[in-house]
This record gives structure tokens, sequence and C-alpha cells, in this order.
């Protein structure tokens, strides 16, 4: 190559450079090709939350070996994110992953001024033209993880950390509870709230203070998972994961517990997505989905699920999965022993998202503001 | 038993900022503030971690977190005590620069686990009802974390490289005039400081938490500044202060676990509020007590 075609050659890819950035994903980029960005509150490999959403993205990867991927971790949950947001689709992002629930609004506002770009928030209760959201009812497989801790327990008392008092934390506590009483009618489950998705020094306190109470089965909802695992097993506890597989730091307590799949659905989105048909599937409003669909999973068995345990979850998989079993199937009764689904009805996810109460048998109450 | 619950958590959780805290008295009883101290916390945190998890012994990593904390610490001290930049810009400089060296290095050890410090029951004394439970059941960096604070006052108060150390920091001329040189003094001093906050980071990642996850002191080493001030720069308040927060943090999630409720948001503020009005009813009538050279970074204003 001489040196006057060396410089068209450098002069053409300046010119599709600058198409490629003028044009915000009006001209829809080629299908497998997409630039996708993802954005994590945390850490993509904190056992947690944020680990999940990354296998996740690696899905999507290898699923698209063409399309660009772009990540950006640790996005707190403010104007940073949007200023994240704007520089990856200046990037040529056309799809975007906001991971976080507090997200949310950063995004409503980039979407806003970034019609042509799609956006699918995790966890989100609002949507936008070009906004929707998707989350997993995680409390069906968080029901079979309790049974396992109401059999395996000795004490009948289970605990479980939690951040915040929001309604997916209190639906996993609550199916938690309905699950282990479903099978040991003795158990009881005590909350602690940290304040916190990831104080690993407040969840070692908030572990001991449990197992000082005689909790000899654990669970969480956390971000980061590993401390309130490796405190149980330190004590002589069990421990059941939430978000991602823990049981490498529990060898001997581990029972089973629940995780995301995410990588399915965000490979069918994109496809939706470059499809363009985005608008009419339901990832355009508030799309849920659960064991049915494959998005939340049982994690591995630990050494403490007796084949006896095993069996029990195994069945309550399977029921779950085929509809003929409901975490949330009525009568349902809050602690004081309101009725708040009545018999005979299962309310869907939707309604349960707008629970503000804990179940019969939880000990401990929701902080008042 | 609720009371001797808390008081164990209290300890156990008071441990990581009372190591911080002593350290700061020392590098402020030489006339520097450190406000780097988080970030020496968490490099050495991760130092501890990291080398524990590489070795499997925990003693080698308490070596490498006081050696971490110490060359951030020295970081701090070259750019203050030889370049005599301002000490807060410093100190906040040196925070971050150890929460993102730590959040970058230590990307590869959040998934990894470690050998923790295991606890020590001390024969006879933790079979005392009570107290043995409270006192004597813990590991060897608690136990160390104990004596520190009336060690230190030893030191302080009693020899004569406390005697230097305090001299250096009410007046640094006075020192230099008795043949000291203030800045090897201050250099020394700083760098305990950060030796200390890191096996506090250590203490928090191998006794406590066992995991090492980005920004995993969430603040401890700010809130061991602070009380030292409102310590008034006494290493024996210090402990009593780092307990005070320790068990502030405790009992809210001991109460819980008993079922009683608490707001999220005043769980966030209790140790700080708790800690704040006890160590100021605690130093009262001595504002005085700042050393002179700390006085004077604050200017005259706040002297």
């Amino acid at each position: 190559m001489n040196r006057r075609s060396t410089s068209w050659a450098l002069l053409l890819l300046i010119a599709v450079m600058l198409a490629a950035c003028g044009s915000t994903g009006s001209n829809a980029s080629k299908p497998g090709k997409t630039t996708i960005g993802f954005l994590y509150v945390g850490a993509k490999n904190d056992f947690g939350y944020n680990q999940a959403a990354y296998q996740g993205s690696l899905a999507v990867k290898k699923a698209f070996p063409d399309a660009k991927v772009l990540e950006a971790e640790n996005v707190p949950e403010t104007a940073e994110a949007e200023r994240v947001m704007e520089k990856m689709i200046s990037d040529g992002a056309t799809i975007i992953f906001p991971t976080s629930f507090g997200h949310l609004q950063p995004a409503m506002n980039v979407a806003k001024r970034h019609p042509n770009v799609t956006f699918l928030h995790q966890g989100g209760l609002k949507t936008a033209k070009n906004l929707g959201t998707y989350f997993g009812t995680i409390y069906d497989t968080q029901y079979a993880v309790g049974q396992a801790a109401g059999m395996a327990t000795k004490s009948n008392k289970l605990g479980y950390v939690v951040a915040f008092p929001i309604a997916q934390t209190l639906l996993n506590v609550n199916a938690f509870e309905r699950g282990a009483q479903s099978v040991n009618p003795k158990a009881k489950t005590s909350v602690v709230f940290t304040g916190n998705w990831c104080d690993p020094g407040k969840q070692a306190e908030a572990a001991n203070s449990l197992l000082d109470q005689h909790v000899d089965v654990m669970a969480q909802h956390q971000d980061c998972t590993k401390t309130i695992v490796q405190t149980a097993e330190r004590r002589g506890a069990m421990s059941t994961g939430y978000h991602v597989d823990a049981s490498k730091f529990a060898p001997h307590g581990w029972l089973t517990g629940s995780e995301w799949n995410w990588g399915p659905l965000f490979v069918n989105m994109v496809k939706t997505v470059e499809a363009g048909k985005f608008h009419q599937s339901p990832y355009a409003g508030r799309y849920r989905a659960g064991i049915k669909e494959g998005l939340v999973q049982l994690a591995p068995y630990g050494a403490a699920a007796t084949p006896a345990i095993r069996q029990k979850v195994q069945a309550t998989e399977e029921a779950l999965r085929s509809g003929k079993l409901a975490a949330f199937a009525g009568p349902v009764r809050d602690q004081s022993g309101k009725v708040q689904i009545p018999a005979g009805k299962t309310p869907d996810s939707y309604q349960l998202e707008n629970t503000t109460y804990l179940v019969q048998g939880v000990v401990g109450q929701i902080p008042s503001g | 038993m609720f009371v001797e619950d808390v008081l164990t958590a209290t300890i156990r959780s008071g441990t990581p900022v009372l190591y911080a805290a002593q350290g700061e008295v020392i590098a402020e009883r030489s006339g520097v503030i450190n406000l780097g101290t988080e970030g020496c916390m968490l490099i050495g945190a991760l130092a501890g971690f990291a080398a524990t998890a590489n070795t499997q012994s925990p003693i080698i990593g308490v070596v490498a977190a006081a050696g971490a904390g110490a060359a951030l610490a020295l970081v701090h001290a070259f750019v203050v005590i030889t370049r005599r930049a301002n000490q807060l810009a410093s100190g906040l400089a040196v925070t971050f620069l150890g929460l993102g060296v730590a959040a970058i290095l230590g990307r590869h050890y959040v998934d990894q686990s470690v050998h923790p410090l295991n606890q020590v029951r001390i024969p006879l004394l933790s079979d005392i009802p009570f107290l043995g439970n409270v006192l004597f059941h813990h590991d060897v960096l608690t136990y160390a974390g104990m004596a520190l604070g009336p060690l230190l006052w030893l030191f302080l108060y009693r020899t004569r490289w406390g005697l230097i150390l305090r001299a250096t920091g009410e007046q640094a001329s006075v020192a230099f005039a008795y043949g000291h040189s203030p800045a090897r003094v201050r250099y020394l001093a700083v760098m305990a400081g950060g030796a200390l906050a890191g096996i506090g980071g250590a203490q928090l990642v191998l006794a406590y938490t066992l995991s090492w996850v980005e920004n995993v002191t969430v603040g401890r080493g700010f809130v061991a500044v602070a009380l030292v001030i409102f310590a008034g720069w006494d290493p024996l308040k210090a402990t009593l202060g780092a307990w005070v927060f320790g068990g502030a943090l405790a009992v809210q999630l001991q109460l819980q676990a008993r079922g009683v409720s608490i707001s999220p948001f005043l769980l966030q503020m209790t140790p700080y509020v708790l800690t704040l009005a006890i160590l100021a009813v605690a130093s009262r009538g001595r504002a005085q007590r700042a050393p002179g050279e700390i006085r004077a970074v604050f200017g005259k204003a706040a002297a």
C-alpha cells in the first residue's frame, strides 16, 4: 500500500467513524453487531447481585460474538450513572442495561434524551417509551430454600439478614418462612435489617447476633454474600445462599440457595431489540419471570442437604415450575394475624410487589420510616 | 444473655476502629493529622487478606498489613512533612489513593477465602461467668487491642520517647532545641499510625468479615479520626470511644435479632451520634487539649 492509498484509507476510516458517531442509533446497527452497555452498582465479582448480572452479560457476549459489550462497575445510583450512560451512548451503545434498582431514575432521564436507545432496567417499577424493566420472582425459589432450612434446623430458629425493608426483600423473607413452615410448623425466622447493601462488618455482626440467639440456619438478602455464609460456617451453623452459588465458602453447612440465571433473558432481549420488536414485546413494560421461565433457579446442594431434604426441595421445585404450587397461595396472614391474601387467591407478581408486611412466623418488625 | 452478648459484640466490632484510632493518636500527638487513615485501613485490610490468602498464615498477613498501612502513610508524611503541603488535603488524597489502589489490586481476592485469625479462649479467665465470654474469648489482635490504649498511655506519659513525641506535637521548635529532629519524629509517628490502621483493617477482614470486598471498611477510618479529636487525644478515651462505637453498632443488631424494630435510617446514624454524644460529655471543658501544632493546621481562627 503506497502512501496515498494509506491516507485515503485513513480518511475513509475517519468518515466511517464520524458517521457511526453521528447516527445515534437511528440506523439500527446490524443484527449481532450492536453495542450493549451494562452498569453494575458494585464489583462484578462480589459473589452476589452484581456477579449474577455480570454472568448475564457474559452470556450476551457468547451469543453475539460480534457485539461490543461495554461495562462499568461501581456505578453509584446518582447523576454519575447518567454520565456513564451518556458516555456509553457516545461510544455507540444502543442497548443499555442499568442493573441496579437505584439506576432507574438516571436511566429515565437519559432515556428521555435518547429516544433511539433502548433501556432495560433491572428491578424497576416505572417504565418509559424506550425503557422497560425486568425482574425475577426469586421468592419462588426462596420458598423451596425455606423448606430446606425448615427441615435442616434443630433449634427451629432461622435467621435472615436483610438490607432494607422493600417489597422485594420482604417477599423473600415471607416466602422463606412460608416454605419453612410448610415442612416444620415450629420454624420461626428472625429478621435483622442492616440498612446497607454491602457492609461486611455489619453483616458479620448481624449474623453473630442471630447466631447468639441459637439460630442454626442463616439466610440473607444482601448484595455481597460471602461474609454471612462464612460467619455461619465458622460458628457451626448452616447457610442458604442468595444471588449466586457461594457453597465453596461453606463446605460443611451449605444447604442450597436461590440464584439468578439472567443469561437467556438478556440474550432474548437483545435479539428482540435488534429485530425492532421491542415495543410490541413484553420487555417494553414491567417484565417479570420466575422459576417457570428458568430465570431463577436453585443453587447446588451442599453437605448439609440430606437426601430427604434434596428430595423434598426437588419435588417443590417441580411443583413450582409446573404451577401446581405457589409461594403465596392464600390464605396468607401477616404477623398480626390479619389475612392479607384470602384463601383460594394467588396474587400475581405485580400485586405482590406492593407487599408491605411480614408473614406470621417471622420474628422482628419492619422498621418504620 | 442480652448484656453479655452486647458487650461481647461491642469488643468484637469496636476493635478495627480502636486500632485506627490509636494510630491516629500517635500521628496527631506528633502534630500531623492523617485523614488518610481510612485509606491505610483499606490497604492494610487488602494486604493482610492477600498475604494470608497466599501464605495461609494470618501472622504474615498482619505483618503485611502493618507494612502496607505504614507505606501509604509514608506518602502522606512525605507530602506534608517534607513538601509541607496542606495536611487535610493530603490526607483525603491518600484515602482516595488507598481506596482506588486497594480496589484494583483486590479484584482477584474478592472470591477467595482465607485461614482466619482464630478465637483463642484464655484458660481459666474465660471460665469466669459473664466476663469470661465478654473479654476472654477473642482473637489475638483483639487482646492486643485491649492492651493498646493503656500501653500507649504509658508510652506517651511515662517514657522519654513519649515526651519527645508530645513535645514535637506541642511546639516543634522546643523538640528541635533539645536536639531532636521534628521531621524524623513525625515521619515515625505517621508511619506508626498507618501501621496500626493497617492492622485494624487486617483485623476486620481476618477475624471478623473473613472476606475482602472493595471499600470493606465503609468509613471506619474516618470514624477513628473523629474519635481521636473527641477523645481529646487521650489513648484511654480513644479506646472507650471505639468501644462505644462498636457497642452502638452491635446493640441495634442484637436488639433486632430479639425482635425489636428499629428504623434502618436510625440504624445508620446511631453509632455516630452516640459516640459523639458520649465523647462530648467525657471531654467537656477540654477543648484546648489539642496539640499545639495541630491547632496550627487549622489556622489561628480555630485555635
